[in-house]
Order: C-alpha cells, then structure tokens, then sequence
C-alpha cells in the first residue's frame, strides 16, 4: 500500500495541527519540518481547509489552525481528499479471465481491511501513536 | 460529573442492556440477552464476565467477555465480544472505564492478551478499540456462506 506524495503531507499536517488545538499554527513550519516546499504545502493545506478539517489564520506570515473533532476525523477521512481510495481496484474486472477475477477477489480482500484499518484510526489515536514512538526514540 | 461505577450485571440491569442494544443495531431480541445473562451474568467462575456502568441507577454501557483458551493452539486470552455505551453518554470515558474493567479481571488470571472481533465497516466501535491501544493481530478471521442456496 503507497499513498500519495499529496497525501502523507496531508496526514502529517493534519497530525502537526491536531497536536496544538486551536493554535496558530505558521504553514512555512510544517514545510520546513518535511522538507516540502511551502507552495506545495500551501496546496494541500488550502484542501484541509475547505473539506473544514483546517482554518486559515490571517496575518503575518499566514497560516492554520485545526478545526476538525480530532476523536472523529479518520486517516482515511482524509486520505479521501486526495485519493480515488474506493475505485475499482488494479483493473480486474468481473468481465475479466476466471484467474482475473480470481485475484480481484484477493485484492478486494486486502482492499477491504486496508479500508478498515484506515477508517478505524482516528487523528487522537495516531497522535497517541505518534507520542508513544516519540517516547521510544527519545 | 461523576464517574460512573462499573460493576457485574444485575437482572434489573436486563431491560436497560436490552433497550440500548435495541437502539443501537435496530433488533430487540431479549431471549437472547436472556441466555448472555445466564451464561456471563452469573456463573461466570471468573473467566466469563458481563459488566455495567452505572451512573445514578441507570445503565450508561455494558461489556462482556470471556477467557478463551487453546483455540487452534492460542494460549488463553480474554475475549470481548460485546461493548456499547448510551449514545448520550459517549466520548465521557464510559467505554474506556468499562474495557479497563475488563482487563483487569483478565489480568487476574494470568491472560496476557486481549482480543476482539467485529465488523470491518463497524467504524465507531473499531475506532474505539483502536483508541484503546488494539491493532491487528496475528489471527485472520475468515467466514464462509453456507446453505443449499450457496453451493
């Protein structure tokens, strides 16, 4: 499973804002943080706002802060912003070959507990993940 | 507010459990609470438990487990098969104290490993155990349709 460039900038922004509710959170240092230039940051944040996850601040050096129920907002609420996650998967098709079909029932499969996993983890629960690796590595 | 107490179900607890699972899966089916409280609510011999929160006398959730062993070789664990808390009542801690509850009584004898199974498309539920520290784990649960009408 690979997820977009645009998206993993999405979780972790999403994951940066969450961890400071309601704070003003400067675009330019999440960009930094990652490595990403701040125009393409600037982007995906802009999608975070509009789906209400996100809410520009204004003034200097501009910015965001997180407006969403971090209990509530899935990965995978996020994910589908940026992803087309519940297409048809690989191209196999039920008008496909039997072996076709056979290992589009196997994707199909793996798709619907990549799905799950996604969609059962919620922002609060990855920043309680993301501090219990914080903890490991400190 | 108050914490709430959680502690074994009682019988008068029965039409609270049952109306708040009525509310939540759309099915009112009290002869089958009837057989959980029989076989968790009394008798359990501390390996099956069937417990409450209550707060003020009313039933805020409930959640029932039990201490399965040796099944295709796993070593004993404690099962939760049934959690839920009154949709009022939610994001209070409710379920947390409840799966706490839970453990603890799994801890007392000896389980070290704690297991669930529901639904993949079951998001609140799973969300929550997720919340819990529960991930994937080394069992894959497979079903199969059987029936004339599936051959």
């Amino acid at each position: 499973m690979r997820l977009q460039k645009n998206t993993r900038l999405a979780l972790y922004s999403v994951l940066e804002f969450a961890a400071r509710p309601g704070q003003h959170v400067p675009a330019a240092e999440v960009a930094q943080k990652y490595g990403e230039s701040a125009h393409h940051l600037a982007k995906v944040l802009s999608e975070l706002a509009r789906a209400g996850i996100l809410e520009s601040v204004r003034g200097v050096g501009g910015g965001y802060r997180f407006t969403g129920n971090a209990r509530r907002l899935t990965l995978l609420d996020v994910i589908r912003l940026f992803e087309d996650f519940d297409a048809a998967p690989n191209g196999l098709g039920r008008h496909g070959a039997p072996a076709d079909r056979a290992l589009g029932e196997v994707l199909a499969e793996i798709d619907q507990i990549t799905l799950a996993t996604f969609g059962s983890i919620t922002v609060a629960t990855m920043l309680k993940m993301v501090e219990r690796n914080s903890a490991t590595v400190a | 507010m108050r914490e709430p107490q959680v502690r074994p179900v009682r019988r008068a607890d029965l039409p609270e459990v049952i109306a708040l699972d009525a509310s939540v899966t759309g099915v009112h089916k009290a002869d089958y609470w009837q057989r959980v409280y029989r076989r968790y609510g009394v008798g359990g011999q501390g390996l099956r438990h069937f417990l409450v929160a209550v707060d003020d006398g009313r039933v805020l959730g409930f959640v029932i487990g039990e201490v399965r062993d040796w099944e295709f070789g796993s070593p004993p664990c404690g099962w939760v098969f049934a959690i839920d808390v009154q949709p009022r009542a939610r994001q209070r801690g409710v379920g947390t104290r409840l799966l706490n509850a839970m453990r603890n009584r799994f801890e007392r004898v000896g389980v070290r490993m704690l297991r669930t199974m529901l639904a993949s498309d079951n998001q609140l539920i799973l969300s929550f155990f997720r919340s819990q520290g529960l991930r994937a784990g080394r069992l894959i649960p497979l079903e199969l349709e059987i029936g004339a009408d599936t051959a």
